[in-house]
């Protein structure tokens, strides 16, 4: 019998760490796919954020950098313009992207760094505990809008790939979900496009996918995915925002 | 003809690939690995139909599927 | 040849010769012309300048192409260098090569923008988390500046942390004659094996970090940062000292004002009064066997510590000096600049 699905090269041996049902594993699975099938094994460098992932240099088969938090994007933009040559993704968190690190985001955005930025949205901070998100729903609770999330008083979810959408600096900015396993499928397609749109250097690219977090959601793993499928994807709706020609 | 092979030591117990088999034919079993995690079970093998819909849904990489 | 450059730009040209092929940097007052200096000339030489959305950024990015082994560098001045404090201690934790210049300018806060000395102890004792030390320069004019910068990276890469030059406002403004030294040839300068090249795999990965979750390694990491200090305290300390042999007055003063004091000393041995000057040249290290040396010279009377500031680097003269003999500070702060004159008369009241 012939193999239809084996472990990607691309990933170290190291276990993740990850709660049981996070779909930070799943998302890492993509990127380290996408990487071995578009032959960038020899030339990429990995930025690992500040959050749940902030061990993801153990994970990824690649030299990897550990940003400060927020900052993955700045130290992306550093990195990649001495080195052109490599493919360079940042891999960060909602916390991490849309929150401390906003600015860079929208300035690594703005100038049309040529990485590949793959964003986390799972509305929670989820290493430290479950405190609320740039991306927490309204009426979502977290350990820091413990009756749930009051715009009044929280503030509202912020939609990246929507603000992002506006700069001209990006080439390609999709929003997917890791909900089931056709979603899963079109979200390692959108990370295929982004690295591809990076490797012609197009522009910036990113690609949000909602994930969950069973353990701070207080969810089992598959409510959790239903909530992605049937509340995440009503403010934060799936589709391709940028797509340069 | 198709087929799972499972790590189990490296299952979390998290029941996505369950949830995700069209077949219906993994379950949560009653062996637990060394990290106390009751591992999935392929329990009814003939019936896969190597979708990999298990594997494409598994956080930590547990799956491989032969076809 | 001798070039009649600013200081800043003058530093700029030094770390371009240098091997700097990146600078990220970020506008304010008065170190502008760096970044300025940095937009065209990087790309003259095939290097890469970014104007950063912020300096938090900017020193994010340095950390990223230092990442990469390139000669990457950074300059702010006092409320920009405040902000780059947490990507400066990263650098340290992840044992990174870089350089910074910090053209100290008055604070608190927005301060004002006349020269200062008021970011001493945020430049030696550290002024981000943990413990860390930068290699801490105080140049007194554009030459010696320009010396310092031009084997600033070499140090950096030899010790892998920051070296920081430690200027203020007058020494990034003012004009002098200087000679440049050669461009360095990039191809030839040492590889960084620590690196990332976007090639390692498996054994050969490449992880530039700062994250040990468990003490004992990171306590293993400190000390080998610490190993270095010592390295670098025993190789690289200097400080110049000027008519000190006689004197019975030691003036201490770094940087412009180490200038400035020298002036006073030559007014002082004019009207009879014996004065020298030791003028530290690394900040970090603290060149204390110097003091320490002075301090036990019966004809030294006491220190005079001058300082743009309300006293800072007097502390660690204190320290060195270890109670053997007064010392005592004069200063102006709030970018207020001390004359040669007001030096003179801050010795004299001392001396009645």
């Amino acid at each position: 019998m012939a193999t239809v699905f084996k472990k990607t090269q691309m990933l170290t041996d190291t276990p993740f760490h990850y709660c049981p049902g996070c779909t930070h594993g799943i998302a890492h699975r993509l990127v380290a796919e996408a990487i071995e099938e578009m032959g960038f094994q020899n030339n990429v460098i990995g930025i690992a954020p500040v959050g749940c992932a902030v061990f993801a240099y153990n994970y990824f088969n690649c030299d990897m950098i550990e940003a400060a938090h927020g900052r993955a994007s700045a130290v992306a933009t550093g990195v990649k313009r001495v080195n052109p040559q490599n493919i360079v993704f940042a891999y960060q968190g909602d916390g991490d992207l849309a929150s401390i690190g906003m600015a860079e985001i929208v300035h690594a955005a703005a100038r049309g760094e040529k990485i590949t930025v793959i964003f986390i949205n799972n509305a929670i901070y989820g290493m430290t505990g479950g405190q609320m998100a740039p991306t927490t729903l309204e009426g979502q609770k977290s350990t820091t809008c413990v009756y749930g999330r009051d715009s009044l008083l929280n503030g509202n979810p912020i939609k990246v790939c929507e603000l992002l959408a506006t700069l001209d600096g990006p080439a390609y900015i999709e929003r997917v979900a890791l909900s089931d396993a056709s979603s899963v499928r079109k979200a390692k397609k959108a990370v295929k496009k982004a690295f591809e749109y990076q490797r012609q250097g197009k522009g910036f690219t990113l690609v949000e996918m909602l994930s969950s977090c069973p353990t701070n959601w207080k969810m089992t793993p598959d409510k959790a995915l239903e909530y992605v499928k049937n509340d995440m994807q009503k403010i934060f709706p799936l589709g391709v925002f940028k797509e340069v020609e | 003809m198709a087929a799972t092979k499972i790590k189990k030591e490296l299952c979390k117990g998290c029941g996505l690939c369950v949830t995700a088999c069209p077949k219906k034919i993994l379950r949560i079993s009653e062996e637990s690995n060394d990290n106390g995690y009751f591992v999935v079970e392929n329990f009814n093998p003939e019936e896969c139909i190597g979708c990999a819909n298990c594997a494409v849904m598994c956080p930590d990489c547990v799956i491989e599927v032969e076809r | 040849m001798k070039k009649l450059m600013k200081g800043n730009e003058a530093i700029a040209e030094a770390a371009v010769r240098a091997g700097c092929r990146a600078f990220f940097g970020y506008p304010i007052t008065p170190q502008n012309e760096i970044p300025e200096y940095m937009s065209w000339r990087q790309n003259e030489v095939g290097g890469t300048f970014v104007q950063a959305e912020s300096e938090v950024a900017a020193i994010n990015m340095v950390y990223g192409a230092a990442s990469a082994g390139v000669r990457a560098m950074t300059s702010s001045s006092s409320p920009g260098i405040s902000l780059k404090q947490e990507g400066i201690s990263y650098i340290c934790g992840a044992e990174l090569p870089c350089v910074i210049v910090n053209m100290v300018r008055s604070g608190p806060g927005l301060g004002g923008i006349q020269p200062a000395q008021s970011d001493y102890f945020q430049a030696v004792k550290g002024g981000g988390h943990g413990d860390y030390h930068m290699l801490v320069y105080g140049p007194s004019g554009v030459q010696e500046s320009v010396d310092i910068m031009y084997q600033a990276f070499d140090k950096a890469e030899k010790y892998r942390c920051p070296v920081m030059i430690l200027g203020d406002g007058m020494l990034g403004q003012m004009m002098e004659a200087v000679e440049l030294p050669e461009m360095k040839d990039i191809s030839k300068l040492p590889k960084q094996e620590w690196a990332v090249t976007g090639k390692g795999r498996g054994k050969t990965r490449k992880i530039i970090n700062s994250l040990y979750i468990q003490p004992d390694e990171l306590e293993e990491v400190t000390h080998r940062l610490f190993d270095r200090y010592a390295e670098m305290a025993k190789n690289e300390t200097a400080s110049e000292e000027y008519m000190t042999q006689d004197a019975e007055i030691i003036l201490t003063a770094y940087g412009t004002v180490g200038r400035i004091a020298k002036s006073a000393v030559n007014m002082l041995r004019e009207k009879g009064i014996k004065a020298g000057l030791i003028r530290p040249i690394t900040l970090y290290p603290f060149p204390s066997k110097a003091y320490n040396d002075l301090a036990k010279k019966d004809a030294v009377k006491q220190f005079i510590c001058v300082e743009l500031s309300m006293g800072q680097m007097i502390e660690d003269v204190k320290l060195a000096v270890n109670g053997l003999k007064e010392v005592k500070f004069y200063g102006r702060t709030g970018g207020n600049v001390v004359s040669p004159e007001d030096i003179v008369n801050a010795v004299i009241k001392e001396v009645k």
